[in-house]
């Protein structure tokens, strides 16, 4: 499979939330707002990529017994340089995200990729699969995001859409926790629906 | 065990790399961050003192406040009068972490502000604290005539529903910053500017 391939397949067809259902945590947390999921989506494929890179690159020096603490160490280095960046240059996004940044390190979307894909795979190849699967994450955080933005506060990015407000009075429940499932749950749903739409269930 | 010293060489390798990448990033980002925390110290400041024409992160008494804590109050002034005063107060008692609060005072001692610095409340319920419809159920009152306590608690400010935790924290922390101002407000005024 061509790098390109690898790239695109992390994006949609093989995308982390809507297809492979990991990182359920920082997806259902922080997507209160469009650009909050776009910022914790961001956050996390820098994260991937360097991590993928430098798993992939490390893979023949790693005893596969303490892979996994190792590969820890080696997520958890990029967490702490994303957080010491957002606090230097995005402060703004660094205070609303607050937590979830350095929960990063537990998104299991992360620690997946290295065991399964950038352990065993040259390194440019796990680098096209950590920004594909990442940007695939930004993709369905900021759809997320911005659902629940527009039905539960009615703007989209912090800017008001005109007319929606009238049109339809925001939900506040959609902000709150509950509404994080089940936004997610009807985005699922369609996305499944269009899926099995194209291509008739049973016959993969 | 050859097999296991192994792995001690590579997970003190890795740690060391990881360590030295951490150590290079925090050197390049610490005047940044520096830098963004003031301006947020300075914008805080300026958010919960009424107008001030001086610069309140130049003009201030840095008093001791029981054994080993420190405040800086910081002093408004509008043509060198003093009008406010502002401080950080921390409530210890958030639901998720303390919850660093400045707060404002007006020279007789009623509130003319108050910001949250620093929260870790629950997304969706004790984040609004942060919120102007909560904070703004303190400004101009003062520790005479107000019950300092949330309504459950049979005080005279509404807890926010679903945060009664995050809202306590937020009511006492305030009213211990009135209290503190009280004690200390011959000395933080001092230098009022007015002078004959």
């Amino acid at each position: 499979m061509s790098h390109a391939d690898v790239f695109v397949r992390g994006i949609w067809s093989n995308n982390a939330v809507f297809k492979l259902v990991l990182g359920m945590c920082p997806t259902l947390a922080v997507t209160t707002t469009a650009g909050n999921g776009l910022g914790m989506g961001l956050a996390t494929t820098f994260v991937l990529l360097c991590s993928n890179a430098a798993v992939s690159a490390l893979r023949h020096l790693i005893p596969s017994k303490i892979r996994i603490p190792c590969f820890i160490v080696v997520i958890a280095t990029f967490v702490s340089i994303v957080q010491l960046l957002m606090e230097a240059y995005v402060f703004a996004l660094y205070q609303a995200l607050g937590i979830f940044i350095p929960l990063i390190v537990v998104n299991c979307l992360i620690l997946g990729r290295a065991e399964a894909f950038a352990c065993r795979r040259r390194v440019w190849e796990a680098a096209a699969d950590g920004a594909g699967m990442g940007l695939g994450f930004t993709l369905a955080l900021v759809l997320l995001g911005a659902a629940r933005e527009l039905l539960g506060s009615g703007s989209l990015f912090g800017l008001g859409v005109p007319g929606l407000q009238q049109a339809l009075p925001p939900v506040l429940l959609l902000v709150l926790p509950p509404g994080a499932f089940l936004a997610l749950g009807f985005l699922l749903a369609a996305i499944n629906g269009c899926r099995n739409r194209r291509m008739p269930p049973g016959k993969p | 065990m050859k097999e296991s010293l192994r792995y001690v060489v590579v997970l003190t390798l890795i740690t060391s790399l990881s360590g030295l990448l951490l150590g290079v990033t925090e050197r390049c980002t610490r005047e940044p961050i520096e830098k963004q925390q003031a301006g947020q110290q300075l914008a805080a400041l300026r958010a919960v003192l009424p107008p001030v024409d001086n610069a309140p992160d130049e003009d201030s008494v840095t008093l001791a406040d029981g054994s080993a804590r420190r405040t800086v109050y910081y002093r408004g002034r509008r043509q060198g009068r003093i009008v406010g005063v502002a401080f950080r107060v921390t409530s210890d008692k958030g639901y998720a972490g303390p919850i660093a609060i400045m707060i404002g005072v007006a020279p007789d001692g009623t509130l003319t502000g108050l910001e949250i610095l620093q929260q870790n409340e629950t997304p969706g319920l004790g984040n609004r604290i942060v919120a102007s419809e909560f904070r703004d159920l303190f400004v101009g009152k003062g520790l005479n005539g107000y019950r300092w306590r949330v309504r459950k608690d049979g005080g005279d400010f509404d807890q926010i529903s679903g945060a009664t935790i995050s809202s306590r924290a937020v009511v006492e922390g305030v009213a211990e910053g009135l209290e503190r101002f009280r004690r200390h407000a011959g000395v933080i005024l001092a230098d009022s500017g007015e002078r004959p």
